[in-house]
């Protein structure tokens, strides 16, 4: 209990730090939002509308910092992150909660399908090692050493163009209207199906090398030898014995990866053109969005954060000799 | 008044005693092609109920290949290239040959006929289940299902029988002393009440206070419940204390299998003498610690004919050329249950009697090591 507590704390300090850090960084940059907006319109902005947008931004008030950073952090807890200027006017916070399922769904379903198919695969592959089966092992790192972006483009050019099996780009079907029914889920699915796969063929060969390669150490341990000594079933030695303790070192993999589920997709969410929050950065970045921007890297800190707390916690309910005790 | 000295162990006869278990010519390659090194070449070994057999030698002599190859958890590039290992029960004669075993039969019979205490007390126990997890999942691989409470009173009733505190069952490994964990996995070896318990150096991790307690209890362990021991080390000053027979291995072979107060008195093979002359006796007048010249032979190029010839004090022409099999010493008539693989004893090629060192006549007492009158 003492050490959840203190993890828990470490959390919270890390997690004020960034949000500190993400309110000041942007202030140290040059220019103003209503000076990209100018820039926006070309200079086709009546000088009312300029002071207009002055007092929408807050900026014709002088005041300091302090207050600013105060100001910040009550708007954070009201869930209030600004104006996007790229969505104009639409909340920074509705266009995260636009895009965000999307990549939660995509991205986090595929990485958690890599990582179960890479690891049991690799449980088999590093028992059995020595077999004909060592020879799945190239064929899984050729894939994983192709660049993500050519294997995007690889697989809409064969399965979108050459055999339109599945669709090239976007979320669902344009004829339909985002909701709960059959068939908008149906689409969402279908859509989803192509860049999932090169999520799932990119990453699984990592998972494999590194389950395989800790199996066959793991497998020479003496209480494995023991395991087997004692007649345990096989499977038993495999999975409880042998490939208990091999998966501690890719637990820490995964959770790492789950951090990066919402901000490391960029290139899989502009290849397929598809509406998730790494094509909405991207946007933000292109057009100097500079409050979607803020909204976007302190979601991504945030669920990295949470991402790592979540592989502490799993990692000592896994490992009784991280748990800190007295 | 005459008192017998109460030390005396009675020499183990071979022939009024049961085999539990028969390993015969095994052969075990590391590696499988043609630069195969040889670990062990045509070793016979008998275990009888209730016997503790030693198993020394040097390192790479092989005793610990010898033990996983009897056991078939020999690991790869380990083959077993030959040979049989019959385990035939002393209780109700059940058995059979463990290498020719299918796999479920094997399953079935580990731990419950044959179980092992490995050397390293620290990674013999699975780091992250607790103790009473890791002492009941053996029990109920080998009861029928649903026998869980069963399990959990009997893995108590281990604690308690090797000194455990009760409440050690939900402890993880690390949070025992090394000394807890190797009577925990003794505990676990003894969960099923085998009939045979291979011990590979099981306390060489240990401090010597604690190997003294640890053999003591495995000792007394065995009193109570006749279980028979093959006990391997490199300590023979220890196997010389607790072992009713010792075998002694040298590159692959045994070399000589005699009972232990035999070896210590009258040892007739050459090797044997050199590894006694490799510690100093407790008692008696001080002698030069000689120790064996050269290094243990590379199993990957052993010497032709005899494998100690080159280390060899006795050597002669003949031992460059003849490999000399296991089989009766000069003394025959008089000690007919010991064997040693030296051709100093084949009266066909030696060149003399056998040297005063390695010829001390049964009942007689060392020259060189005479034994202290103190009463």
């Amino acid at each position: 209990m003492k050490f959840l507590l203190r993890r828990v704390g470490f959390y919270l300090f890390t997690a004020w730090a960034a949000i500190t850090l993400n309110f000041f960084i942007p202030r140290m940059l040059p220019g103003d939002p209503v000076q990209s907006l100018i820039n926006k319109y070309q200079g086709r902005l009546s000088t009312d509308a300029i002071n207009s947008l002055r007092v929408l931004f807050g900026l014709n008030t002088h005041t300091t910092l302090w207050q600013d950073y105060l100001t910040y952090w009550s708007n954070l807890f009201h869930g209030d992150f600004g104006i996007s200027f790229t969505y104009f006017p639409t909340p920074v916070a509705d266009v995260i909660a636009q895009s965000l399922p999307w990549t939660l769904m995509l991205v986090g379903i595929s990485t958690i399908i890599g990582f179960v198919l890479g690891t049991l695969a690799g449980v088999g592959l590093g028992w059995r090692r020595g077999t004909w089966m060592d020879g799945l092992l190239p064929v899984a790192n050729f894939f994983s050493a192709i660049p993500y972006f050519w294997l995007g483009l690889i697989a809409i050019a064969i399965f979108g163009v050459a055999i339109p099996l599945f669709p090239a780009s976007g979320g669902y079907d344009a004829g339909l209207i985002p909701s709960f029914s059959g068939d908008f889920i149906g689409s969402a699915i279908y859509h989803a199906a192509l860049p999932a796969l090169t999520i799932v063929v990119s990453s699984v060969a990592g998972w494999i090398l590194s389950m395989r390669n800790m199996m066959v150490t793991v497998s020479s341990e003496d209480y494995v030898t023991v395991a087997q000594a004692k007649g345990l079933p096989e499977r038993r030695v495999m999975f409880g014995y042998a490939a208990r303790n091999a998966v501690l070192p890719s637990i820490s993999g995964f959770a790492l990866s789950l951090g990066f589920i919402v901000g490391g997709t960029l290139v899989t969410e502009m290849v397929f053109s598809y509406p998730g929050i790494g094509y909405v950065l991207f946007q933000a970045i292109g057009s100097k969005d500079y409050p979607l921007m803020q909204g976007v890297f302190l979601i991504i800190t945030l669920s990295v954060l949470v991402a790592n707390m979540a592989a502490d916690f799993v990692y000592a309910f896994l490992d009784p000799r991280t748990r800190q005790e007295g | 008044m005459t008192l017998v000295s109460p030390t005396v162990r009675p020499v183990a006869i071979a022939s009024d005693r049961k085999p539990v278990l028969e390993i015969r010519n095994l052969s075990v390659d590391y590696g499988y092609d043609d630069n195969a090194v040889h670990a062990l070449q045509d070793v016979s070994l008998t275990l009888h109920a209730g016997e503790v057999l030693g198993l020394a030698g040097e390192s790479g002599s092989g005793k610990s290949t010898l033990a996983y190859a009897a056991t078939r958890l020999l690991p790869p590039p380990g083959v077993i290239t030959g040979g049989e290992v019959v385990f035939t029960s002393s209780r109700d004669g059940h058995g059979g040959d463990l290498l020719r075993m299918s796999d479920a039969e094997l399953r079935a019979q580990r731990w419950r006929d044959t179980a092992i205490v490995f050397q390293g007390a620290m990674n013999s126990l699975n780091p992250v289940y607790t103790i009473g997890k890791q002492l009941i999942d053996g029990i109920a691989a080998h009861s029928p299902r649903g026998q869980k409470e069963a399990a959990k009173r009997r893995a108590l009733e281990l604690l308690d029988m090797v000194g455990i505190p009760k409440d050690r069952l939900s402890s993880y490994p690390h949070q025992l002393s090394g000394g807890m964990r190797q009577r925990v996995m003794i505990a676990m070896a003894l969960a099923l009440e085998p009939e045979v318990v291979i011990m590979d150096e099981p306390t060489t991790a240990l401090d010597v206070v604690m190997q003294r307690q640890i053999v003591e209890q495995v000792m007394s362990l065995k009193n109570d419940l006749g279980f028979s021991v093959i006990f391997i080390t490199h300590d023979v000053s220890l196997l010389l204390e607790l072992a009713d027979r010792i075998a002694i291995m040298y590159g692959g072979n045994i070399v000589e299998d005699a009972s232990a107060r035999e070896v210590y008195r009258e040892p007739r093979h050459p090797y044997t003498a050199g590894l006694l002359h490799s510690f100093p006796p407790l008692h008696g007048p001080r002698r030069e610690l000689r120790g064996i010249p050269g290094s243990p032979p590379d199993l990957m190029h052993l010497p032709t004919g005899c494998n100690f010839h080159p280390r060899c004090p006795f050597a002669f022409d003949a031992c460059k050329t003849i490999e000399p099999a296991l089989g009766p010493t000069r003394f025959e008539a008089e000690e007919p249950h010991r064997s040693v693989a030296c051709l100093l004893h084949d009266p066909a090629v030696a060149p003399g009697p056998v040297p005063v060192e390695l010829g001390v006549r049964p009942t007689e007492t060392s020259p060189l090591i005479k034994e202290s009158s103190t009463s």
